[in-house]
């Protein structure tokens, strides 16, 4: 395919996620629409343009992982599994109702697609680090990909994993930072700074790039594999708005976990066309 | 009585089971991995590096990512054994355990080394004492704690078979051989060690060999004390519980642990429910004091008077 095309199919992709995650808080008036739109556009990135996978085998040996670690971020997570195939559009209106497979987390167990379990900050990270490391023994050439939200950052389990990652040198192993710079309260930088990101993640033996995180073009420069792999890990750098599309939801720690009232719900769905 | 710290003719440290139980496993499945957070020596794993050093992950002093690294192996379709000191990988890692093992439910083995009092002076912060409260509540890991260098290499062969998430919780101190005809390791069910109609002793792992000297002295007091090893703690064997309860009606738990949650903990809430009978739960009440090991088992009844005291107590509470 043709990058503008794959390029028009990841925004078309992306549009619909928002619009049935949007639609999913809604009916349930529980989620955490604001880093679901965040970090929409990164994984309609990788699900439509730069991951391999068989919705129909999800437990393909070779199949490229993702992971969300910001396990929170269910509505991002949910769509883009339906989107590819994983399970029926019907599911998603169970979001959050009594014994759903759509836990307020995802859980593996319930969902195909689902690599592992989230929710508690700062375990995608060690997991995906191992699945990588388990492709690395039997010289596999599946990539694995974490997703983390930049506040998760602040949990030490990320930079345990950081330091093996870049020891080992797995250049199938992808980070990407939802870098939206709020978390629940208030400004990540106000909070336990983080900056300069990028740096860091060199100084931890990676290779480390930023990008506009919805600019699908960029991201998939930036998540596509070069020829020839890579020979560090990868940390991608993706600013971020939080509520991205919503103008009334964009760069508000409120949207974090807020929920829409039938007016805001109308105003969305009229925006996101 | 042996103490249990001593070198001692006929006892072994069941470390060097476990590890000769995975190489030998590892030469036979290339799936079989090892996870250790610079814990290569205290794990007797020298050996397995030197066989298989690939297969040998050593992320470093780093719990958490320890376990994490466990379950994306497993989920890679690697069979990896994450072996630590007791106290640093089920309390530093607890939440991994939780969410990335136990809830997630993956083919992850854990293996707690040096567990309870085994680091004697080093104090609490070392002792493993509280991890089977804190693994029990999770219902799908299987914990186990063997009670010899038999029962170490069945329950680590079984766990390499087994698909789920299980705890293995070894000593460093060694232990004797028990003398059981016809043995068969069987998760989830305990291992009659000795019969008796009067009380009956409940162990598991280093105390099991406790419990077989202290009921030989309760016979010559006439009394007979029916022994069961309970080497799986998850799931509990009621049904072993609930006939000990109804043919002794007095039970006494014997564990290298805290008395809370643990064994003696599993028993209690089981047999207050369906069977109430007198229990007795000889382990450490919290936090010990500095002493060794052998200082501490003394000192909480980790003997076989100790246990023998408890057994009279019990027995004495069933006829009151």
């Amino acid at each position: 395919m043709l990058k503008n095309d794959t390029v028009n199919t990841i925004r078309e992709k992306a549009l619909w996620m928002r619009r049935k995650a949007f639609t999913m808080v809604f009916d349930a008036q529980l989620g955490h629409p604001g880093g679901d739109f965040s970090a929409i556009d990164i994984i309609a990135t990788l699900y439509f343009g730069v991951m391999r996978y068989d919705a129909s085998r999800p437990e393909m040996a070779d199949r490229d992982r993702f992971i969300m670690s910001k396990g929170h971020a269910t509505g991002a997570l949910y769509t883009a599994l339906c989107a590819a195939g994983y399970y029926p559009e019907d599911w998603l209106a169970t979001y959050m109702q009594p014994n759903s497979r759509l836990n307020g987390h995802p859980n593996r167990n319930y969902l195909p697609g689902v690599e592992t379990n989230t929710g508690p900050l700062g375990h995608g990270m060690p997991v995906g680090l191992g699945i990588a490391i388990a492709g690395q023994l039997i010289d596999s050439n599946y990539r694995t990909f974490v997703l983390t939200g930049d506040g998760e950052l602040q949990e030490g389990s990320n930079w345990e994993a950081a330091m093996t990652a870049g020891n080992r040198k797995l250049g199938k192993f992808t980070l990407i930072v939802d870098r939206n710079r709020l978390q629940q309260g208030m400004g990540t930088e106000e909070t336990n700074g983080l900056d300069p990101l990028d740096d860091k993640f060199r100084a931890f033996g990676w290779d480390a790039t930023v990008v506009d995180g919805h600019d699908v073009a960029a991201l998939l420069d930036a998540l596509t594999e070069p020829p020839g792999g890579r020979s560090k890990p990868l940390c991608v750098i993706a600013n971020t708005i939080k509520g991205k599309g919503v103008s009334f939801m964009e760069n508000k720690a409120s949207w974090h976990h807020g929920v829409p009232n039938a007016e805001q719900y109308g105003q969305a769905m009229e925006e996101l066309v | 009585m042996a103490a249990p710290g001593a070198k001692q003719e006929g006892f072994y440290d069941c470390r060097d089971a476990w590890a000769k139980t995975l190489e030998d496993l590892a030469q036979q499945d290339p799936r079989i991995v090892a996870v250790v957070n610079d814990s290569v020596g205290s794990s007797k794993l020298g050996g397995f590096q030197k066989k298989f050093p690939d297969r040998l992950i050593n992320v470093g002093i780093a719990e958490q990512n320890m376990v994490g690294v466990g379950a994306g192996l497993a989920n890679g379709g690697r069979i990896p054994f994450v072996s630590a000191a007791a106290c640093f990988l089920t309390a530093r890692a607890l939440e991994q355990v939780k969410a990335d093992v136990a809830y997630a439910n993956f083919n992850v083995k854990l293996v707690g080394q040096s567990s309870g009092v085994a680091y004697g002076e080093l104090g609490p912060t070392h002792h493993s004492i509280e991890d089977f409260a804190w693994l029990r509540p999770l219902s799908n890991i299987t914990v186990v704690a063997p009670a010899d260098s038999w029962e170490t290499a069945e329950a680590i062969k079984w766990a390499a078979a087994h698909e789920g998430p299980v705890y293995i919780r070894l000593s460093r101190m060694p232990v004797p051989d028990l003398q059981v005809v016809d043995r068969k390791f069987r998760p989830g069910k305990a291992e009659l060690v000795r019969d008796g109609g009067d009380v009956t002793l409940i162990a598991c792992g280093t105390t099991v060999h406790l419990a077989v000297d202290a009921a030989g002295a309760l016979q010559r007091e006439g009394i007979t004390a029916r022994v069961l090893n309970m080497a799986t703690i998850n799931p509990l064997d009621e049904t072993a519980v609930a006939a000990a309860a109804d043919d002794t009606g007095a039970i006494v738990t014997i564990e290298e642990a805290g008395i809370r949650g643990g064994l003696g903990g599993a028993v209690a809430e089981f047999t207050s429910s369906h069977v109430p009978v007198p229990v007795e739960r000889v382990g450490f009440p919290g936090f010990v004091p500095t002493g060794s090991v052998d200082w501490l088992f003394q000192q909480f009844g980790l003997t076989s008077p100790g246990i023998v005291d408890a057994a009279r107590r019990a027995i004495v509470r069933k006829r009151a």
